[in-house]
């Protein structure tokens, strides 16, 4: 303590037993090359031990919330929304069948619609792509088509799920997610004020096949197809919402004209 | 350094007289990112209550063992093992959540609250008083996050953890939900009235 005004302010040296420890144990030779390596070596098997052990164990948990994650995803195309913890009942009752098809609109046999990776298949050409179909009744008796897609925003994934009338060309409802787009002005896409817009749109107009065209407010897209306005501020992520939609859907086309014949 | 100090003081003092936010500003960066809602701050409270004690407690078992020239790494191992486990159990146990904090977990690691408590204190003391250490600063730093939390969901949103508080009524009386409570410079705005009343009653807390 220093009380003297004129005085400097002197420390005691610290005699704490910890300041005295470190002293010996550079006289143990611990601060030595070999004695450093040795212990972080040690330390990094140690805690990698550690998460593998953690990752291990919450495995199958995890799979369980990403798949009811995934499952919550499917329903909100077809506006429908779980209650906490009936999301997988739920999944059961109103997804009445999945299929998975191929461009030509048939069906292939032995694979789980839920089980596709649509993030792998986007990326084939159309002809050998598996195309997931989940088969939804509505809870007032309707039958509708929820059909994946996933493309890419501005900085990362943005991937959605398109529910169609069985008249395989009018849209009942979308939901649009993404993984870190600009909070404000991309990441509004997965808000309702935008997937909103898709309701009644349709993907054959005139007897053309176009994928809804994402276009900025006020403008009209160049192939008189049904558009949705983009956001303001998000233009790459609108952008990449319509070639999503365009690269995802299109090899739909085949199932899609089925339907439509039916 | 040598006086002693009282557990009980380690405990509380982070409460508030030496509150890692509102008196160290410190962590200021999750604080603004995580309050938009009450549930992400308290996961996120708990979170770095659990990542700071049993870091403070590692790091004091192995105190006399570190060599001095990686200690910091050494701290950032045990720091970034206990986050990612942490991590890993939200994503098993609370999964809205962690979707909702996102980054934000594994952005503990940069907390500066852990590594400034590590460094002053678990590499020091004893793991007891490390323990109740890091529960201390880890509290202290929940604390300001569920006020922040609270008052932004509620101005914000209308509603707390999810159910809604403002009735129905008082939106059709013509009450309207202020969307500036949702975004980061609210935050701030509530740190600094939560740094102005702690300091009008703490009064040996206000600079000259």
């Amino acid at each position: 303590m220093c009380h003297a005004a004129g005085n400097a302010c002197v420390k005691e040296p610290a005699h704490d037993p910890i300041h005295t420890n470190i002293i010996i144990h550079h006289t143990m030779n611990k601060q030595s090359n070999t004695y450093t390596i040795i212990y972080i070596i040690v330390l990094v098997v140690l805690v990698g031990t550690a998460l593998a052990a953690t990752s291990l164990a919450l495995k199958d948990r995890q799979q369980e919330n990403i798949n009811a994650d995934k499952m919550n995803q499917i329903l909100a195309a077809a506006l429908i929304t779980p209650a906490k913890g009936e999301t997988v009942a739920d999944f059961d009752r109103y997804i009445t069948s999945q299929l998975v098809v191929n461009e030509l609109g048939d069906t292939i046999a032995g694979v789980k619609a839920f089980d596709v990776n649509v993030a792998a298949e986007v990326k084939l050409p159309a002809d050998q792509r598996k195309l997931p179909v989940f088969v939804c009744t509505t809870p007032d008796g309707a039958t509708k088509y929820i059909l994946p897609a996933y493309g890419a925003g501005l900085w990362g994934p943005i991937w959605g799920y398109v529910a169609f009338d069985s008249d395989g060309s009018t849209i009942y409802g979308a939901y649009f997610a993404h993984q870190g787009e600009t909070p404000g002005l991309g990441a509004e896409i997965e808000k309702p004020a935008f997937s909103d817009q898709f309701k009644g749109k349709h993907i054959f107009k005139d007897g053309r096949f176009h994928p809804i065209a994402v276009v900025k407010a006020g403008q009209l897209p160049i192939g008189n197809e049904d558009y949705v306005d983009g956001i303001s501020g998000g233009t790459i992520t609108s952008k990449g919402v319509g070639s999503m939609l365009d690269n995802s859907l299109t090899p739909y086309r085949g199932f899609l004209e089925k339907l439509a014949g039916k | 350094m040598a006086e002693k100090i009282k557990n009980t003081d380690v405990l509380f003092n982070p409460l508030s007289k030496n509150n890692p936010v509102v008196v160290q500003v410190l962590g200021i960066c999750s604080v603004l990112a995580v309050t938009a809602k009450l549930e992400p701050a308290i996961v996120m409270g708990v979170s770095v209550i659990a990542v700071l004690a049993f870091a403070n407690v590692i790091i004091s078992l192995l105190r006399n063992t570190i060599p001095t020239n990686i200690r910091i790494i050494v701290q950032l191992v045990v720091v970034a093992g206990l986050v990612v486990i942490v991590d890993q159990v939200l994503k098993a146990f609370a999964y809205d959540a962690s979707k909702q904090l996102s980054v934000f977990i594994g952005l503990i690691i940069t907390n500066c609250i852990l590594m400034g408590r590590l460094e002053a204190f678990a590499m020091g003391n004893k793991p007891w008083p490390s323990f109740l250490d890091g529960v201390g600063n880890g509290l202290g730093y929940a604390i300001i996050l569920v006020i922040v939390g609270f008052f932004r969901e509620l101005l914000g949103s209308g509603s707390l953890l999810g159910y809604q508080i403002i009735p129905q009524g008082w939106y059709e009386a013509g009450y309207v939900n202020n969307g500036l409570m949702i975004l980061p410079p609210m935050a701030l705005i509530v740190v600094a009235c939560i740094i102005w009343v702690q300091r009008s009653i703490n009064k040996d807390l206000q600079e000259e």
